[in-house]
């Protein structure tokens, strides 16, 4: 059976409770994450800053996604949509991200003592997390991974090497991927554990923060491998939610950052001045940024219609995510691109906010599938490929 | 007017579901339109016209207008229910197009109550036929630059001038016309009046055009001191640019209130995808092609995220820094990727591609070759879409004007 290109019964949904989350963040992110202050804590060693951090938590940002019995406020990742567009739009960075996905992570794969140890430090922001998913080869197919773990005496040792696991360098903890008998598993490495194992990355977008993890010989106990089921060794299902979830929040940033610089580049289109006529006039300048709105509107639509499925049935979520992110990763990239190029000179300057967004762009593209990867997938899920010579099996 | 439950959809969903298959008109022996601008022969006319006919006595169409007119006094979504179910059971669209979704709408809600009452049910019944007299043969785009004159003489006007691109030209018993009663107004935009011109008087001559297709599909309409009654002038005289606008919106789908019906064949990617599995290429069916599946998944996004629109900015919430922005791209983002899918279409026939409608190998008749060619009509028709992006550009994202 294909899974159908049919429409969910419920397309897009979103609740009050939604509506004034995203209020608020819009509200606080406005005043406190300008673009001044976005280039002053790109700066800094650790990237973000740790009071405004403490203030979202106190808010009970960092808890939406987390159960009640945990300190949150259980509204499912989807809920994470607005704020995380919100973030975007005002290139807010922080370890937020990094921290869901490994909250997300223990959720859907952690034993009930790694919970109760790291889920309420999680909420409260006295702790941080990290999901360690890429190698160097630069694959984004968990499958084609080569890190792997053994099992020992006293549980695993870990192999290889991973790249881009998201603010490692000051997290309390660090969920790494990892082969187990030809199975994507998750295992989770305290800091102490990871002690001289880190390198810091320098990353195009320079107000994110990542880290090389070199595994060879690195020793973790049984109870580091999340798995899901009553004891079983299902371990894919916790990468498998925490990359679903990467898909959903990634595009909600995107279309976040794609709003942000449309408005730029459309307030200088309509004050800069050549030939006597502000340039926004021009129809060259000024259709390309109609092309550029029609896409971000499009791929809004995808986004909440994305977080409406994302508990919902499997290959309508899938398809929903996959088509969003492709979506937004095209739109947000060619939305930058576009800024440089109409902002003339000063837009090929470190000091024009268009690079800060086209750097964003260019990072958002390469975290949790590119564009052709998505697209690839979905060619994939809606016409699978036939096998050769097996007869009445649909084409 | 309250909306009616979930349940009471469903009956009434069932309902017209049952109607239709039992009363869904027989395929005619010759070959039907895609859309009301491409009805060229008088055999195609007359069975549209009696499917409209059937459909409107039936009590579903107009569902929404006013009962005191002829519609049924109904909420919007009961339309809305028996247009998705006629997109479901490939029903031929509704003929009188311009009546039901332009210039009904605009009667509707700027015209006098004895023109509600003469025009409006006949454009139901499709009994009288509308057809649109706004672009001249020098003003296209620049539709403020209409040249045709009306002048007052007593309980008329007397009408000169020259209107183009009339589809349905050559059975239409109305047109909206946009006039110049004054020549000495402070700009174009002034001294313009709209009229709901009687088509069927001395000295009003339509002469069929070719289109591109080599089929007939619209007129020139020529108007040669031809008089009507001054009781068709529709809102004040010489403030028929506001008027103009009103009808635009109601034909971009920027503002609703439309009758209802299908309006054309609607065109999706499924059936796009369709065309992949049948053709081969290169001994493969075209659906195996790496580009293809890549360009198929790219327009699937693409009409994804257009159906998605409406019901996000249903939420306020949700509907964004620019509320208006889906509703008014909606005109250019759809004809858009209907030509784009109509081309993509043709190539996926390889050598075929080049066989046109007649040939007897021709896929499918030949008719994604056709449509594409079709497709530009809407593309140009009602606003280019380079008028569009203008439109887009300075009132939805405020920049300045060219």
């Amino acid at each position: 059976m294909n899974p159908t290109i049919a429409p969910a019964s419920v397309e897009i949904a979103f609740s009050e409770e939604e509506a004034m989350l995203a209020q608020s963040a819009y509200e606080l992110l406005g005043k406190r994450s300008d673009l001044a202050s976005v280039r002053r804590w790109l700066q800094s060693e650790s990237g973000y800053d740790p009071a405004l951090y403490a203030e979202l938590a106190e808010l009970g940002w960092l808890g939406v996604a987390v159960p009640a019995e945990h300190g949150g406020a259980g509204l499912g990742v989807s809920a994470l949509t607005a704020v995380v567009e919100a973030m975007g739009k005002q290139l807010f960075a922080s370890p937020f991200l990094a921290s869901t996905l490994a909250a997300q992570a223990l959720l859907a794969g952690g034993s009930a003592a790694q919970r109760e140890q790291w889920l309420p430090q999680l909420v409260r922001g006295q702790a941080i997390g990290s999901v360690a998913l890429y190698e160097p080869g630069g694959s984004f197919a968990l499958a084609a991974f080569d890190a792997h773990a053994l099992r020992t005496a006293g549980g695993f040792r870990l192999h290889g090497q991973k790249t881009l696991a998201l603010d490692a360098q000051h997290a309390d903890f660090v969920l790494i991927a990892a082969q187990l008998q030809g199975v994507p598993a998750l295992f989770l490495a305290t800091r102490a554990q990871l002690t001289g194992r880190l390198r810091r990355e320098t990353l195009i977008d320079e107000r994110r923060r990542s880290a090389r993890i070199a595994l060879d010989g690195l020793e973790l106990p049984a109870e580091a491998l999340l798995v899901t089921g009553d004891g079983g060794e299902d371990a894919s299902a916790a990468t498998a939610h925490v990359q679903r979830c990467g898909y959903l929040l990634l595009a909600a940033e995107m279309a976040g950052g794609a709003e942000g610089v449309l408005g730029l580049t459309v307030e200088y289109l309509k004050t800069r001045v050549q030939f006597g006529r502000a340039i926004g006039s021009y129809q060259a300048l000024k259709h390309p940024m109609v092309e550029i709105m029609c896409a971000l509107e499009q791929g809004r639509s995808l986004l909440y219609h994305a977080a409406t499925v994302f508990s919902g049935a499997d290959s309508q979520r899938e398809i929903a995510l996959r088509m969003a992110k492709a979506q937004l990763a095209d739109t947000y990239s060619y939305a930058a691109d576009r800024s440089i190029q109409f902002h003339g000179a000063i837009g090929f300057t470190y000091e024009c906010h268009s690079q800060l967004y086209f750097r964003h762009a260019q990072w958002c593209q390469a975290t949790f599938g590119d564009s052709r990867h998505h697209r690839r997938a979905l060619a994939q899920l809606l016409w699978p490929p036939v096998t050769p010579g097996s007869p009445g099996t649909p084409r | 007017m309250t909306d009616p439950t979930g349940p009471e959809l469903q009956a009434f969903r069932l309902q017209v579901r049952s109607w239709l298959e039992r009363n869904a008109p027989p395929p005619p022996p010759f070959k039907l339109p895609d859309s009301f601008m491409e009805v060229g022969t008088d055999e195609q006319f007359a069975y549209l016209q009696a499917w409209q006919g059937k459909v409107y006595a039936a009590g579903y169409l107009g569902m929404s207008w006013p009962a005191e007119y002829g519609g049924g006094g109904k909420a919007p979504i009961y339309q809305h229910v028996v247009n998705a179910e006629m997109a479901r059971a490939h029903v031929p669209f509704m003929v009188n197009v311009i009546g039901l979704f332009w210039a009904g709408p605009t009667i509707l809600k700027l015209g006098t109550e004895a023109q509600k009452q003469l025009y409006i049910p006949k454009i139901l019944s499709g009994e009288e036929i509308w057809c649109q007299g706004f672009s001249e043969p020098e003003n296209g785009s620049d539709l403020a630059g209409a040249q045709m004159t009306a002048r007052r003489d007593g309980a008329e006007y007397v009408l000169n001038g020259t209107k183009i691109w009339t589809s349905l030209g050559m059975y239409a018993a109305h047109m909206i016309l946009l006039a110049r009663t004054d020549k000495g107004g402070p700009s174009k935009y002034h001294g313009l009046s709209y009229f709901l011109a009687p088509m069927r008087v001395p000295h009003v001559t339509t002469l069929p055009i070719r289109k591109m297709t080599g089929e007939h599909g619209f007129t020139e309409t020529r108007f040669e001191d031809a008089r009507v009654p001054a009781s068709c002038l529709l809102g004040a005289e010489g403030e028929g640019w506001a008027t103009a606008m009103t009808t635009l919106a109601f034909e971009r789908g920027s503002e609703g209130g439309q009758a209802g019906g299908l309006s054309m064949v609607p065109l999706r990617v499924a059936q796009v995808i369709e065309v992949a599995r049948q053709c081969q290429r290169d001994g493969a069916p075209a659906l195996e092609d790496p580009l293809v599946r890549d360009q198929l998944v790219q327009l699937l996004i693409e009409e994804r995220g257009l159906d998605l629109g409406p019901p996000r900015v249903r939420h306020p919430a949700l509907a964004g820094p620019r509320p208006f922005a889906v509703p008014v791209m909606s005109k250019l983002c759809h004809s858009e990727l209907r030509r784009r899918l109509c081309a993509f279409a043709v190539s996926l026939q390889g050598s075929n591609a080049s066989l046109y409608v007649g040939d007897p190998d021709a896929y499918s008749d030949g008719d994604w070759q056709r449509g594409y060619m079709n497709a530009f009509s809407a593309t140009i028709g009602g606003g280019t879409s380079q008028i569009q992006l203008n439109i887009l550009g300075e009132r939805v994202l405020g920049l300045p004007k060219g």
